[in-house]
Parts: C-alpha cells; structure tokens; sequence
C-alpha cells in the first residue's frame, strides 16, 4: 500500500497579511480555507475531510468545523508543530487512498505578532504534566538558544561557520525582494547578518525567521476530483514522517528526524535528492536549513556549510533552488508554524506560478520538509516529494 | 561577560516519579536513573527504562562530574545566561546552565562539576561550572 499517485494538491492559499489585529483566529483560518477552495474550483460544501493543529483555536478540529459548518466524515488534528501541516498532506492522502474522504481540507492561521508574543526568547513553562518539562524549564530554555545549541555543536563538530549560515539568510532575501507581501525585502549580505546583534550564541538577529500574523490552507483531493478541476495538476508521490527527541539521552543535536523522514518519503517517490529542481526547508533558523539539507541527503552529513555557501541556494544560480517565497527568514512564519508556507511555495513552483524571477524552470519535482517543536529538544519531521503531473 | 546573581531561576515542579531526584539535589546530589535490567544510565530520569522499557530502575548517585557537549548564551534576556547541554561521566546529557565563570571562555569539550544553585522555592537546581 502506497499513497504514490492517490492524491493531489489542488488548492493552495497563503494569507497576505502580516500583521492582522482587526480579525480573528478562526476568521483567519477560515478565510484562509475559502482561498484555497476558490483556488481549486471547489466549494465548502465539497469539503469532507477537516484536517488542522494547534494553532486551529477550540479542542481539535471541532471548533474550527463548527465555524466553518463543515459536513465531514473524516478529522485529524496530528500536532508535530510547524511540521503538522506537511503531516496532515500524508494523512489526507492516506485517509483519500482508503476511501474515507475526498476533498481534504487543511488550515492553518495565527497572530503571534499581533499579540506580542516573544516567541523565540521567552522561556515558556508549559503544562507541567509534560514530563520533560521540570528538567528544562528552570534552566531557561527558548526557541532560539535551543537552535543555538545545535549550531554551536555543528560548527565544533564539522567546522561549519557563521559565514556559511549567513549565506543561508542572503538566499531568502534575494528570493523575498520579489515577493510583496514579504515582511523582509530587502537583500542582505553575509556581512549583514553577521553585524547583527547576537541573539543566542552563535546565532544572529538576522539568523533567525520573522514573527508575523497569517496562515495559509491547502486543498487535497481524490484523483477522480483532480479530473474534473481546471488547475495543473499537483501529485503527491512519496511522504516520510518521524519524530526525534533526546533519545533517553543519547543526546545528538547534529541531525534531525529528516534523516529518518526523509529516505522514506523518497522510496515510496523513487526519486533520489539530485532529482528535485525545487526544495521548501523549513527555515525557522539558518541552521534549521542547514541541518535538514544534509539530513535529506542533498549533500554529506557535515558538508552543509560548504554546499549552501556562495549562494547555492539561489534561484537561476544555485544547485539547489529553496524557499523562494523569501522563506520564515524573511517572507513569514504566521502562527510560529512554517510548514504550510513550505507546500504552498513548492505548489507554486510546480505549478509556475512562483515570481518569474524565481520560478524554476520547467519545475516538475519538488521537495516540502518541515519541522516543528525544537531541533534542540524533540521535534517532527515531514517530507513530502510533489510531481507536476 | 560574567554571570550576574540577580537571576531568578523558576521552581522545578516535581511529582511522585521525581521526588526522589529533587530532594537530593536540595542535598547537593545529582541521582541519575540507571536500568539494572540493561545496566545502562538514563535522562531525565523515569519509571520505565527508555532503552529496553524494563521497570526495574533505581537512583544512582552521580559523581557529579561532566563535559559540555553544547552550550549557548542567552544574550537576548534580561540577566544574560548561559544554557547547556552536560554529559556525565555517568552517560547521559542532561540540559543545564553553566555558572559561575566568564562566560567567553566557556567551549564545548571543558569539563564541568555539578553545582546546586536555589530558586525562587526552597528547591535547588543542579548546574555546572568549570573543574
Ligand atoms: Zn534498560
């Protein structure tokens, strides 16, 4: 049993605001949802699967099904963090190959930015029935000094360095000039980002992604659905997921879940990294990037530093196009979640309908990959390998 | 940059598979949790050995040394600090705070002792400063 070929993306939607003091959550996801579905071809009332995370305001999905007065026979909240929305594209594959539903619907919107919330520097206590919690939480643990951690022990372990993770940020600013809902547009150079004041050891202002209000919402569907819409045709071929943490203490912040998520999404594809012409990577840090890329295979485990340098990630130039809707480095990271974002630009590009400054050309493979919690303590991963059919 | 004292650390909330750990530490002793079943040393501590899942685990006290296999400091806050994580002699990493010391000269590989620093409870929390 595979999901290769039982499913398609058929409407993709990314909210343009930024900052979004005058809505709601609920009003974002759902107007995030009405975009997508116009964007298919499709209607409310075609909906039958409901799929969203933690962000989605109310228990699980029944809030935001209520809301939207959704008629569904099929639900999954799956919450992996950031990464959830790239899980919900398998499982609403999963769930469209069984028979369970045929127009899947996911969303996604928050306002972090709106509320104030200090998202990476702000050690937060959580529920304390969390069992890793009161060996974490006094010791002052954020966001970023977790992703810090991993890119100190990198650059001790591989030699990899400031400079290389910069060039990492001056891709996605050269991609977001184009975009004009980026938060971010403007082009920075690797000096940039290295005069920016240190946030956490090693890493800088400018290593990390924005705060911004948004969302976004994808549309999966039934190939027999796909048929009878007017959009290109977007196939999901293969999707690995895998969640990593501290390994009962076997510690090892030098690589991520996509290790484990990555291989398996690009068996059941039958693909191999050097055939993709276009990855989203989650970018919530430089050295998120970093990380996942060796992880996926795109280059050997420690060479990361080396193979995103010089502006390798850069369209029209790059071995490797990436993010280039400007990325969470400098487009937007609505709801501190990157993940749809991540699908949404990988349509895009299978699609054409990227910036033509960035579109690859005859872009028919692509790479989504997300991850959410911390790199540093326990996080999920999600890879999706997407074909222009 | 040194670390400054007005930092407050927030209470560790322990429960009845962690009591044991706590009261130690407002002893000055770091436990780990080692698994007889498999003999090997496990954290944070649990009931359940989360290498073979045996339940027959049991406190150890740890020498209370170690090596920082990372470690970052917090600039961005209001008392800069620095967060780790520790590898005991013992074998497992446990996240902690590097104190005590000039942070710039703190680097991954320097061995560390255990220190036990109060919080804003009367509980204590172990960290680590150079050997
Ligand atoms: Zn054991």
């Amino acid at each position: 049993m595979t999901i290769k070929g039982k499913a398609y993306i058929a409407g993709a939607f990314e909210h343009p605001t930024r900052k979004a003091p005058d809505k709601s959550v609920a009003q974002l996801h759902a107007e995030c949802a009405k975009g997508a579905l116009e964007d298919a071809g499709l209607t409310k009332d075609d909906v039958d699967g409901y799929f969203c995370a933690g962000d989605a305001p109310g228990m699980g999905p029944l809030s935001m099904a209520d809301y939207m007065n959704l008629r569904l026979r099929h639900v999954d909240s799956t919450d992996t963090g950031g990464s959830s929305y790239l899980l919900h594209v398998a499982h609403a594959a999963e769930a469209i190959a069984l028979g369970k539903c045929s127009v899947a619907l996911i969303t996604l919107a928050g306002r972090p930015r709106s509320e104030g919330v200090a998202t990476g520097t702000a050690p937060r206590p959580g529920n304390p029935a969390q069992p890793d919690i009161q060996f974490e939480y006094p010791y002052g643990p954020t966001i970023v000094n977790m992703y810090a951690m991993c890119a100190m022990r990198h650059m001790h372990q591989y030699g990899t360095t400031s400079e290389q993770l910069a060039w990492i940020k001056v891709a996605a600013s050269h991609h977001a000039q184009y975009n004009p809902n980026a938060m971010l547009r403007d082009v920075v150079t690797v000096k940039e980002v290295l005069d920016s004041p240190i946030v956490a050891s090693p890493l800088h202002r400018l290593d990390c992604c924005v705060i911004s209000d948004g969302g976004g919402a994808l549309v999966v569907v039934a190939p027999e659905v796909m048929k009878s819409l007017d959009r290109p045709r977007v196939k999901l071929l293969g999707a690995g997921e895998a969640p990593k943490g501290q390994l009962g203490g076997d510690v090892d912040l030098t690589f991520s879940g996509a290790r484990w998520s990555g291989p398996r999404a690009f068996a059941e594809a039958g693909v191999k990294p050097a055939d993709i012409q276009y990855a989203s990577i989650y970018d919530s840090f430089t050295i998120t990037v970093l990380m996942q890329i060796e992880d996926l295979g795109f280059c050997e485990k420690g060479q990361g530093g080396r193979f995103v340098a010089d502006g390798n990630l850069i369209s029209g130039t790059g071995r490797l196009p990436f993010n280039t809707d400007g990325g969470g480095l400098c487009n937007n990271h609505p709801a501190n979640r990157g993940g749809m974002t991540k699908v949404i630009e990988a349509v895009r590009q299978l699609r054409g309908e990227a910036h033509p400054a960035v579109q690859v050309k005859n872009c028919a493979l692509a790479l989504a990959h997300g991850t959410g919690g911390s790199l540093g303590t326990r996080h999920g991963s999600a890879t999706l390998i997407l074909e222009r059919e | 940059m040194i670390a400054m004292e007005s930092r407050t650390l927030p209470a560790p909330e322990p429960n009845p598979e962690t009591k044991s750990y706590w009261d130690a530490a407002q002893e000055g002793k770091l436990l780990v949790r080692i698994c007889t079943a498999c003999g090997r040393a496990h954290h944070y501590p649990r009931a359940l050995c989360p290498f073979c899942f045996s339940d027959r685990t049991e406190w150890k006290t740890a020498s209370g040394n170690g090596t920082i296999y990372s470690f970052s400091v917090m600039q961005r806050a209001p008392v800069p600090y620095t967060i780790a994580y520790v590898t005991l002699d013992e074998g497992p990493t446990m996240m902690s705070n590097i104190v005590d010391c000039d942070f710039d000269t703190i680097r991954i590989g320097m061995k560390v002792k255990a220190t036990f620093k109060p919080t804003e409870s009367t509980a204590r929390l172990p960290m680590f400063t150079p050997a």
